[in-house]
């Protein structure tokens, strides 16, 4: 059973959001660290970058394949996990203490379009 | 079998010989017959080993390896179809190989009418009007087919058609091959058994669409049986259908792509049509296009004259050249050979027995593993791994188990619509004792995934290589000997 907290947004496309003051911090849940199995490179976007919600904005490649990552927000990225990109396994250790991207949303309200904890265990049970 | 990794630099004796120069066949000596202008000013760097040494090292090496010639292969998507010999004894004749590209039209007519009768023989199999044999191998194929497509639409004046409509359970190289020839990939949803959603597919359809890829059965193994209504609406929308042929195999002498309303498709030679691929040889990737689009085709092609004699040939409005002369002509003369030697009858009983081969193995497995889309398949399925998920047991884990039992693994995490993808393919050429073999492993394997799950997670155990470090693999990759040296020193 993967581990979902219940204080974050999710999407269904398995990345994780937490919004402070504007600002939302993304990255890939444990479930999708597990679907992937041992992740052995993440290619993030760079700083200044505009990310659309819905749109890729990087991918995460493992053992086993390749997949896209699907910005849940809009607006710019301010800073991306440096840490990531020498140790892409820190994923698999604890996908929600590394984060991905930190962005400046320019639309706050579209995290209300995101799912909570309890509806995304719904969707990793299926 | 014993370990050997050596290359043959480290056989290497200064002086050592395996050979001796003959005087030529004028009675001079071969050496001094080069142009000083034209012999080299330092020694070539290459080996000094005995005939034995070379004997050895390459009979060591090719024990290492694993081909259709040794075990069954059931890689899902790739056609591990037996490569008869005779297509090697007819391709190895001294007839054909010492032929050379720039040799004059009419002392090669032998070979031309042979690429001629290829292109014809493919272009009825398919029910298309055209083939060039120039694209190298299945994804160059694919590009040049793109390249058609593209240059249909400029010709047209159309500029706007830059989409390319791929379905989410397509082959990799579908998008990649979009990518390369300038166009842009829009993904279309699969429905829950895996073939193409119509409903989804319908609001993609406007002005800016170039065209669609599919392949039929779809990866998954299921007949897209949409494709005719799917064909309407996109050529109603002004797009051209492209088909991959990647799983052509089941559809031999039964369905033809062109009769399904394709416009442009490839053929991997390398799969339906028996040539040996992967590590044993080059491939080859023929593209059909129905006649309107015959002009776009790559240079140079081959016609049949008047008179009866063939002839090299440029058009003016074709894409222009995509291959150094005719392509990969010593493939074409093994594909063509087999065609023969089966005949039209015999081409007719390979899609129904791949498929008969493939469903015998699905439904003597699916009590212990996963069959997510249940129903007659045609060439190959997918299952998402073990049924019981409580052993922990992956799909890697069976995967290598299998190699300890001496068979090769199928396709493993592919396609994507499932977490445990296992994608097996038998082909129409094994017995049914092999596939009785195969099915009495596998279900094994289950057993002890059960029982003594330890042993799978830890397969293979009786490879000369064990279990592989992949994650270290991928992310610091020693690809080099030089690599592997300065590797070992630290």
């Amino acid at each position: 059973m993967s581990k979902i907290l219940e204080n974050l947004r999710y999407a269904d496309s398995h990345e994780w959001v937490s919004l402070e003051d504007g600002i939302a911090t993304v990255g890939i849940t444990d479930y999708a660290q597990h679907a992937l199995g041992n992740i052995v490179y993440v290619d993030m976007p760079e700083v200044g970058d505009e990310v659309t919600a819905g749109e890729e904005f990087g991918a995460v490649e493992s053992v086993k394949a390749a997949s896209d990552l699907i910005s849940p927000v809009s607006g710019e990225v301010l800073e991306i996990n440096e840490e990531l990109e020498d140790s892409p396994e820190l994923l698999n250790e604890d996908a929600f203490a590394n984060w991905i991207m930190k962005v400046k949303v320019s639309d706050a309200s579209e995290i209300d379009n995101l799912l909570d904890a309890a509806a995304y265990s719904k969707i990793c049970e299926e | 079998m014993k370990y050997y990794d050596k290359l043959i630099f480290e056989l290497s004796r200064p002086g050592r010989k395996g050979y001796e120069l003959p005087a030529d066949e004028y009675g001079k000596d071969a050496m001094s017959a080069i142009p000083s202008e034209l012999m080299r000013g330092t020694e070539a760097e290459l080996p000094e080993v005995s005939e034995l040494d070379v004997v050895r090292h390459y009979t060591n090496l090719s024990m290492k390896n694993f081909g259709v010639d040794t075990g069954f292969y059931p890689l899902g998507s790739c056609t591990m179809k037996y490569n008869p010999k005779i297509n090697e004894e007819i391709a190895a004749m001294p007839q054909f190989t010492q032929l050379h590209p720039l040799q004059d039209e009419k002392g090669v007519q032998g070979a031309l009418e042979l690429y001629y009768n290829l292109q014809q023989a493919l272009a009825n199999i398919a029910g298309l009007y055209e083939f060039t044999l120039n694209p190298y191998a299945g994804a160059h194929g694919e590009l040049t087919g793109l390249m058609v497509m593209r240059q249909y639409h400029l010709s047209r004046g159309d500029e706007k058609r830059t989409k390319v409509i791929v379905p989410n359970s397509a082959h990799g190289t579908n998008p990649a091959s979009a990518m390369v020839a300038g166009l842009e990939v829009v993904e279309v949803k699969s429905k829950p058994n895996g073939s193409i959603d119509v409903e989804d597919l319908k609001p993609l359809l406007d002005d800016t669409v170039a065209g669609i890829m599919m392949t039929n059965p779809n990866t998954l193994g299921m007949f897209e049986t949409e494709i005719m209504e799917i064909a309407a609406l996109v050529h109603e929308a002004g797009g051209l259908l492209y088909y991959d042929g990647a799983n052509l195999n089941p559809l031999l002498g039964k369905v033809r792509p062109g009769d399904m309303g394709f416009d442009i498709m490839h053929i991997n030679l390398h799969k339906t049509f028996s040539t040996p691929h992967g590590g044993g040889g080059p491939g080859s990737g023929p593209v059909g296009v129905v006649e309107h689009l015959a002009k776009f085709l790559p240079n140079p092609r081959v016609r049949k004259n008047a008179d009866g004699s063939f002839s090299i040939e440029s058009d003016g409005e074709s894409l222009g050249s995509v291959s150094s002369f005719l392509g990969n002509f010593g493939v074409m003369m093994k594909a063509y050979a087999y065609i023969l030697t089966l005949g039209r009858e015999n081409l007719k009983n390979v899609g129904p027995l791949a498929t008969l081969n493939a469903n015998y193995i699905k439904e003597s497995l699916k009590d212990d593993y996963l069959l997510p889309i249940d129903g007659v398949c045609k060439h190959e399925f997918v299952f998402d791994g073990l049924k019981d998920k409580s052993t922990g047991v992956t799909t890697l884990n069976v995967a290598k188990r299998l190699l300890d039992y001496g068979f090769h693994a199928p396709t493993i995490y592919f396609p994507l619509l499932f977490h445990e993808s296992m994608m097996i393919e038998p082909t129409e050429t094994e017995s049914v004792e092999t596939l009785d073999e195969f099915i009495d492993v596998m279900h094994k394997v289950a057993a002890e995934a059960r029982e003594t799950p330890e042993d799978v997670k830890n397969a293979p155990l009786t490879t000369i290589v064990r279990k592989l470090d992949e994650t270290t693999a991928a992310k610091n990759p020693v690809l080099t000997y030089r690599q592997l040296k300065s590797a070992a020193e630290k």
